[in-house]
Parts: C-alpha cells; sequence; structure tokens
C-alpha cells in the first residue's frame, strides 16, 4: 500500500506541531520533577483547565493573546496554591504520596471542570486563520505559529534557567537541595515558584491547542499519559531530551495514524516506552552511564 | 512459675493481638455477610455482593502495593482480562460453564501478569508505576478498538452460567445464591491471602519493601519473589474480573481504563495498605462515599471524595484501618 | 551596678543536643560553645557525631531534644536557609559544590542575597579570588571539572559569600595533598584574623590543636573533654585516650 507523499508531508509537520505542543506540557513536568521529585499526576488537569479560562476570557474579550496571557497566569497561581497546600507538607515523604496526592487533586479538579463548564465541548476560535504554501501543499498559519510560540517560550525558560539570579537558584535547588539551602536559598519559595512555572506552561498548551480540538474535561488525561512517556523517553530532569523525544514520539505517531485508526496509534507512544525502559532505561538521548 | 517468667507472660499476651479476637471479629462479619441478602433490598444486596468483587480487586492489588512496596497501576487490566475472559468463555462454549469461565479469566488473566512481571523485575518504583499504567492503557485500547472481537465501545453481553457440577446438578443462580458464591470464593481468598502473607515467602515480600538490597544481600532471589507476587495478584485481580462477569452479565472496556487502578490504589491507601482488610475496607468505604454524595451531586461526587482521598493522604497516611489500630494502642 | 561586665553570650551555644538518624541515636546530649571569632576545635573518632553536630547546629537536622542558640537568640527548629541568613555558613565534608553550576555561579549562589550593595558583592569577589586565585582563573568552568583541593577552596569561597559570623568546617583537609593542607591552614588563619569564628571538626590533630584556641573532643554521641589548646598541645596521654594516635 502506497501512501501519497503529500500526506506524509502534512503528517510530518502535525507531528512537528503536535511535539512542540507536548514539549511545552512536558517542559513543565520534567522541571516540576527534576527540582522537586514531584510526579505530578495533575498535570494533564492544569493543562485542560487553563484551555478552559482561555474560552471564558475569549468569550469576554475576543482577544485571543489576551485569553493566553490570563490563563497562563491564573493557572500558575492556582499551582501555587495547590503546591503550598498539598505537596509542602509531604515533602521529604515517600514519593509514592506525591504520585497519590497529584492523583487525587487531578480527580478533583476534572470533575470540577465537568461540574462548572458541562459535558459539551467549547471552542476557542483561532486567532488568525489562512494557509501558507508548503511545497505545494497548503498547511495552516496557526499551526506554525503555535510551534514557534511553544519553542519561543521554552527557550525562554531555558535562558531563565541559565542566566537569570534565580534561575541559579532553581538550579542549585535542582543539584543538590539541601546545600542550595545551606546557603540561604530559601528552598520551599523556590519548589512554589517552580511548580507554578510548570503549571502555567501546562496552561499555555492547552490555549494554544486549544483551536486545533474541542476544549472538554477529558482532555488532560491523554496529554498527562503522553507527557509521561516523553518524560522518560528523554530522560527523567532532563529537559533537552523531554523536547526531544516529544517530537519524535508525535511524529512517530503522526506518521502511524496514516495506517491505523488514531485511536490505535497512540499505542506507537506506549511501545517506544516500554523499548526505551527495557534497552535505555535513563532516556532515549541520554548516554546510558557506564 | 517465677514472677519473672509470669511477668513477661503477662506482657506478651497483652502486647500481642489476640488470635481470638480476630476469628471473633472475622465471624461476626461473615454472619453479617451470610445475612445480607435475605434482609436488604435488591439494590443494597447487590451493592454489598459489589463490594466483595471489588474488595477482592483490592486485596490483590494490596499484595503488590502493601507488602511488596511495588505501586501497580495496572489492575485495571487484570481485572479487565479476567472479565473478558469470562465473557469469551460464556460466548463461545454452549452451555454456558461456569467453571470454564473461570478458568478463561485466570489464563487470561495470568498472560497479562506475566508479562507485566516481566518488566516488574527490570523496573524500580516510579518507573514501574508508570509502566503499569500503561499497559492498562495498551489493553484498554486493543480492547476499545478491536470492535470484531470485543465489542469494542460498547463491550459484550452473556447470560450467566448456573452452578454446575457436569452430570451431577445445575440450579440457575439466584440473587442469593449468587450473592453467597461471591461471598464464598472472596472469603476463600481472603483465607489463602492471609495465610500466604503471613508465611516466610509473605515474611520475604515485606523484607523486599523495607528495604530490598538487604533482603538481596541476605541471600534471596528478590526477582523470583516479585513474580511470584505479580502472578499471584494477577490471577486474584482476575478471579474479581470473572466474579464481576458472572455478576453483572457484561464486559466493557471502561473497566480496563486507568482510571479504575488508581480507584484501586485509591481504595488502598484510604484502607491502610498492607493488612488485606484494610483495602476491602477501604473499597466499601468509597463506595459508599459515593453512593451517598452522588444523591446529591450525582456525577460530581468525585470532586468531595477527591478531596477527601487527597487529604486523607497527607494527614492519615496509614489509611482508615491504620488509624483505627493506633487509636486501640492507645 | 558590678564592675566587671556581664560575660557576653557567646555566639553559637549547643545544649544537651540528642538527635536521631531514623532510629538511629546519634547525638546523646551534646553541650559546647563558640565565643565571637573563636576557633574551635572539635575531634575524636569516626562515628562519635562530629559531623551529626554540625549538620544540627546548620539545621540540616532537626535535634528531639535540646537548645541551640545563636548570639543568645533560640535557633533550634529554624530551616537552614533561614540560619545561612542569619550568619552560619557551613563547608560540609566531601564538600558538595553544585558539581554542574561554574565556580562563578557556585559563588554567586550565596552572594546573591538581598540587600546586598552591588559594589559590596564586587568587593566579596575580589577578596575571595586574592585568597583563592586559582578560582579567579577556572571562574568559568563546571565546578566538577575542579581538583578535590579546588572543590575544597570553592566550597570554603562560597560559604565566605554569605560573610557568615561563623562558619562551620567539615574535615576541611581530608583527602588533600600536604600542600593544600598548608594552604586550608591559612585560610583558617585569615578567617580568624577577620573575626570570622570557626568550629573545625577535624581527623587532622595537629593541625587542629595549631589553629584553636579551644577543642572539644567527642566520643559515642557526647562531648567528652574539653580544655584549650595549649594544654592539650603536649599532653599526649588524653589525645592517646581518645583519639588512639
Amino acid at each position: 500500500m502506497t501512501i501519497p507523499v503529500d500526506q506524509i508531508l502534512i503528517q510530518t509537520l502535525n507531528g512537528i506541531v503536535t511535539g512542540m505542543i507536548l514539549a511545552l506540557v512536558a517542559s513543565g513536568l520534567t522541571l516540576i520533577f527534576g527540582i522537586m521529585d514531584v510526579v505530578n499526576f495533575a498535570h494533564g488537569e492544569l493543562f485542560m483547565l487553563g484551555a478552559y479560562v482561555g474560552t471564558t476570557t475569549m468569550v469576554m474579550s475576543g482577544n485571543f493573546w489576551l485569553s493566553l496571557v490570563v490563563a497562563t497566569m491564573t493557572i500558575a497561581l492556582l499551582g501555587a496554591a495547590i503546591q503550598v497546600t498539598t505537596l509542602r507538607p509531604l515533602l521529604g515523604r515517600d514519593p509514592l504520596t506525591t504520585i497519590l496526592a497529584t492523583f487525587g487533586i487531578s480527580l478533583v479538579l476534572q470533575n470540577y471542570a465537568l461540574w462548572q463548564y458541562g459535558p459539551v465541548p467549547r471552542k476557542i476560535l483561532e486567532p488568525f486563520t489562512g494557509h501558507f504554501n508548503f511545497f505545494y501543499l497548503e498547511y495552516p498559519w496557526y499551526r506554525l505559529v503555535i510551534a514557534l510560540l511553544s519553542a519561543a517560550i521554552i527557550t525562554a525558560l531555558y535562558l531563565f534557567l541559565k542566566f537569570g539570579t534565580y534561575g541559579v537558584w532553581i538550579r542549585a535547588t535542582t543539584q543538590d537541595r539541601i546545600m542550595a539551602a545551606a546557603m540561604g536559598i530559601p528552598v520551599p519559595a523556590v519548589h512554589t515558584i517552580v511548580f507554578a512555572i510548570g503549571s502555567g506552561m501546562a496552561a499555555a498548551s492547552g490555549v494554544l491547542f486549544g483551536p486545533l480540538i474541542g476544549v472538554n474535561h477529558a482532555m488532560g488525561l491523554d496529554w498527562v499519559l503522553k507527557a509521561f512517556i516523553v518524560v522518560v523517553v528523554g530522560g527523567m530532569g532532563n529537559l533537552g531530551g523531554s523536547i526531544l523525544a516529544s517530537i519524535f514520539v508525535s511524529l512517530l505517531e503522526a506518521y502511524a495514524s496514516l495506517v491505523v485508526s488514531p485511536a490505535q496509534a497512540v499505542i506507537v507512544s506506549f511501545v517506544a516506552l516500554i523499548l526505551t525502559l527495557l534497552f535505555r532505561p535513563t532516556g532515549l538521548f541520554v548516554p546510558t552511564p557506564k | 512459675m517465677s514472677p519473672d517468667a509470669a511477668a513477661v507472660a503477662t506482657v506478651r499476651a497483652v502486647a500481642r493481638p489476640s488470635a481470638l479476637g480476630f476469628w471473633v471479629g472475622f465471624a461476626i462479619v461473615l454472619a453479617a455477610l451470610i445475612a445480607a441478602p435475605l434482609v436488604l433490598p435488591e439494590f443494597w444486596r447487590r451493592f454489598v455482593t459489589e463490594i466483595l468483587i471489588w474488595g477482592l480487586l483490592a486485596m490483590s492489588s494490596d499484595i503488590l502495593i502493601g507488602y511488596t512496596g511495588m505501586v501497580s497501576f495496572g489492575h485495571s487490566a487484570f481485572f479487565g482480562l479476567g472479565m473478558y475472559g469470562a465473557a469469551a468463555a460464556l460466548l463461545s462454549v454452549k452451555p454456558p460453564n461456569l467453571w470454564l469461565a473461570l478458568l478463561y479469566g485466570l489464563v487470561a488473566a495470568a498472560a497479562v501478569a506475566a508479562f507485566v512481571a516481566y518488566f516488574s523485575t527490570r523496573l524500580r518504583d516510579i518507573y514501574f508505576s508508570i509502566t503499569t499504567l500503561v499497559f492498562s492503557q495498551i489493553f484498554y485500547v486493543i480492547i476499545f478498538t478491536w470492535t470484531a472481537v470485543t465489542g469494542g465501545e460498547n463491550g459484550l453481553t452473556f447470560s450467566r452460567p448456573p452452578l454446575a457440577v457436569p452430570g451431577l446438578f445445575s440450579i440457575p443462580f439466584t440473587p442469593e445464591t449468587l450473592h453467597w458464591f461471591v461471598l464464598a470464593v472472596v472469603t476463600a481468598s481472603y483465607l489463602i491471602l492471609r495465610r500466604i502473607m503471613r508465611s516466610p515467602f509473605g515474611m520475604v515480600l515485606q523484607g523486599i519493601r523495607e528495604n530490598e538490597p538487604r533482603t538481596r544481600a541476605i541471600g534471596y532471589h528478590v526477582e523470583r519473589y516479585k513474580i511470584v507476587s505479580v502472578m499471584l495478584s494477577g490471577c486474584f485481580a482476575g478471579l474479581a474480573g470473572v466474579l464481576y462477569a458472572v455478576q453483572n452479565k457484561f464486559a466493557a472496556p471502561d473497566f480496563v481504563f486507568f482510571l479504575i487502578s488508581g480507584e484501586v490504589v485509591i481504595w488502598n491507601v484510604m484502607g491502610g495498605i498492607g493488612t488485606l482488610v484494610g483495602p476491602v475496607v477501604g473499597a466499601a468505604f468509597f463506595l459508599l462515599l459515593r453512593e451517598m454524595f452522588s444523591r446529591f451531586l450525582t456525577e460530581y461526587y468525585l470532586i468531595p471524595v477527591g478531596i477527601i482521598f487527597t487529604a486523607m493522604v497527607i494527614f492519615v497516611p496509614q489509611g482508615l484501618i491504620g488509624f483505627l489500630r493506633r487509636k486501640l494502642n492507645q | 551596678m558590678s564592675a566587671t561586665p556581664a560575660r557576653t553570650a557567646p555566639l553559637v551555644a549547643v545544649e544537651g543536643i540528642h538527635t536521631y538518624y531514623g532510629k538511629s541515636h546519634i547525638l546523646h546530649g551534646v553541650s559546647l560553645e563558640v565565643k565571637t571569632g573563636e576557633v574551635v576545635g572539635l575531634l575524636g573518632r569516626n562515628g562519635v557525631g562530629k559531623s551529626t553536630t554540625l549538620k544540627t547546629i546548620m539545621g540540616l537536622v532537626h535535634p528531639t531534644e535540646g537548645v541551640i542558640q545563636l548570639e543568645g537568640r533560640p535557633i533550634t527548629r529554624l530551616p537552614a536557609y533561614r540560619l545561612a541568613k542569619l550568619g552560619i555558613g557551613y563547608v560540609p565534608e566531601d564538600r558538595r559544590i553544585f558539581r554542574l553550576l561554574t565556580v562563578m555561579e557556585n559563588l554567586r549562589t550565596g552572594l546573591d542575597r538581598h540587600g546586598v550593595a552591588e559594589s559590596r558583592k564586587r568587593e566579596l569577589l575580589d577578596k575571595v579570588f586574592q585568597y583563592f586565585p586559582v578560582l579567579a582563573e577556572r571562574r568559568n568552568q563546571a565546578g566538577g571539572t575542579l581538583s578535590g583541593g579546588e572543590q575544597q577552596m570553592l566550597a570554603i569561597a562560597r560559604a565566605m559569600m554569605l560573610e557568615p559570623k561563623i562558619i562551620l568546617l567539615d574535615e576541611p583537609t581530608e583527602g588533600l595533598m600536604p600542600r593544600m593542607v598548608s594552604q586550608i591552614r591559612e585560610i583558617v588563619g585569615a578567617l580568624h584574623a577577620e573575626g570570622v569564628a570557626i568550629l573545625l571538626v577535624e581527623q587532622n590533630v595537629p593541625l587542629t590543636l595549631e589553629a584553636s584556641q579551644r577543642v572539644y573532643i567527642m566520643e559515642k554521641g557526647v562531648v567528652r573533654h574539653h580544655a584549650p589548646a595549649s594544654d592539650l598541645r603536649h599532653d599526649d596521654a588524653v589525645i592517646h585516650q581518645y583519639l588512639g594516635v
């Protein structure tokens, strides 16, 4: 069975676009895990709530970019609140408890969204329509913008971590939480801020991705699972790795959905995870320590 | 007997939980459960039967989480395969045979368990947990999309087999006898598991949970114990799936979705891991909460239940049973 | 009114500290004190609890009983980052510099505090680079690429960035070449000259006796002996009894 070349090209683009959004979600997740050893099960719900706040703001203001900013800020605050109330008391306890606590939170948030917004999916309108020419095909501008914007946000995060004053604090805390505290770095505050940043990034992804699909209360589930897979495949705590893994996995899935149904294409990412865990457990793109 | 020896004996008798006390409590609960279908209205009778089935699932998961220290989010796969295995037997062989359903279901669950067992020995902690989660999702996707075999989204329906010993007798189940059958199976499972967990084998599992490197250093072949643990856990979870299929006469992919596994973990934690009884209590507690809340809040019962669960993880991590134990010891 | 001034409170006072690691009872009631600007040695065999004492003072481990005071104020269960801001510097055994951060970034973790003027920050950096010229050379190199001795210097320099009133030094000369050891000795002397108090845990007995004013000797989680360093320099019997040297 031959697959037309233009479908392959389109899927390549789609894979990259989805990959960049996934990278944005996964970066937040990997940041949180790297710094706090917290596996944030509720990350998908932060993504979903970000999209919902986006829809509400769009309805009130009609401005997409404003919605993006408002959603990011709101969910960042929500993330900070969650971290302070439920995760701070768990610092130093068995990592299992944070998984359970964030799982509980994800249930609450998911059903809260269902309650507040109802089961009918909502839509965010694209800020601009129109296609551009990619070789001889037409591809929507908006999708290109999503990819670029995601890349920009991730780059900003990277620069902040590498060169910003508080970036040094965050990196020090990631490497050695105890010594960071001994150097006067307020570790609990750093944790809260990092969780807020991760949450904000998830929310931004939700708003950016919103116009591509309907916004509904269950959209977080798929994403959180994929994001986990990507974080493990890319190497836990490894920002660059999770970005590469996001694109890699998304491309594979995009190509796979040419052959099987999209519902089945997700198996590709599962298989990638299992192969990684079997043969390169520290991450596909991370050299295995000798 | 010298005064010292008498003192030691007294202290020992008071400090160790009385075996007699346990069996008395057990007998009382068992009697109540036997009487249940005779006194309760149909809705609640069914509710109790379902608590028993979910309780069995919770117990099976406790073997991994509570005793071996391996948090599995994959129990929905074992349960689901048990359910679908039973469905396969009941649909393909006429007349529908209860024992065949049990066999098919257990074999299917065991096959999945073997798969998971293989991975369990290679991955630690969080990686194991995520992998088990992914596994249950893989099975969910397969079951959901392979409509020809599994009925896809709609699942499979079939009729309930009679309680039969081929050649001797065949009695169709009544609600009461079904309840007692389920009760018998679950009670037997509990007693078997209790025996196993108290044996040297169970002690080694707990050693693995407490301090795996040290258990290995002492000389135990940790991998073999883990594999057996997963197989044991998977088979009993599959058994719960078979019971569910027989009780409800349908199999659906929803039960394979990882959220079910998450709920199982919730029951374990709420009830108290590592106690076998705790998860059953946790399941009952959760289901009762759900029942109560859904009367007032329809579908959004998970909001208060989720909040209660999260609060328990933070403040009462030892679960209800652990909490009671502490209170009684004070 | 009394003609003699009341005895000033010691800079750091530790009284009756009991610390556990899980179920292990490590400190069984440790009491000691360090006066402002003093160099105090803490000696003892391996495993008696010297490092644990430092960690308890630094708030990295919390005692179950006992009181710790800084300039008369109780600080017993404050978190480590507050203590660092209050003026306690910590240089752990095995250095624990931030391996993936550059030398400059390591220093910045202590330097970037609120309320410190840029000019003061530059002064501090200059001072530290004077003491440790090799760090100036390697300022943009990742901490993990430094040699053992250089890492030790970085660990001390990093603590100095906090402008602490007291530095807790845990076995600074361990694993170092003799040349480095004498450099450490000089640093301790220089810090003392600046008025920084030091609580020095060491296995190197002669160095400790030479650098300190007073010495405590620990055994099995308690302080067993306490004397001015000058006394102990010639008291081979005591040294032998507690340290087996």
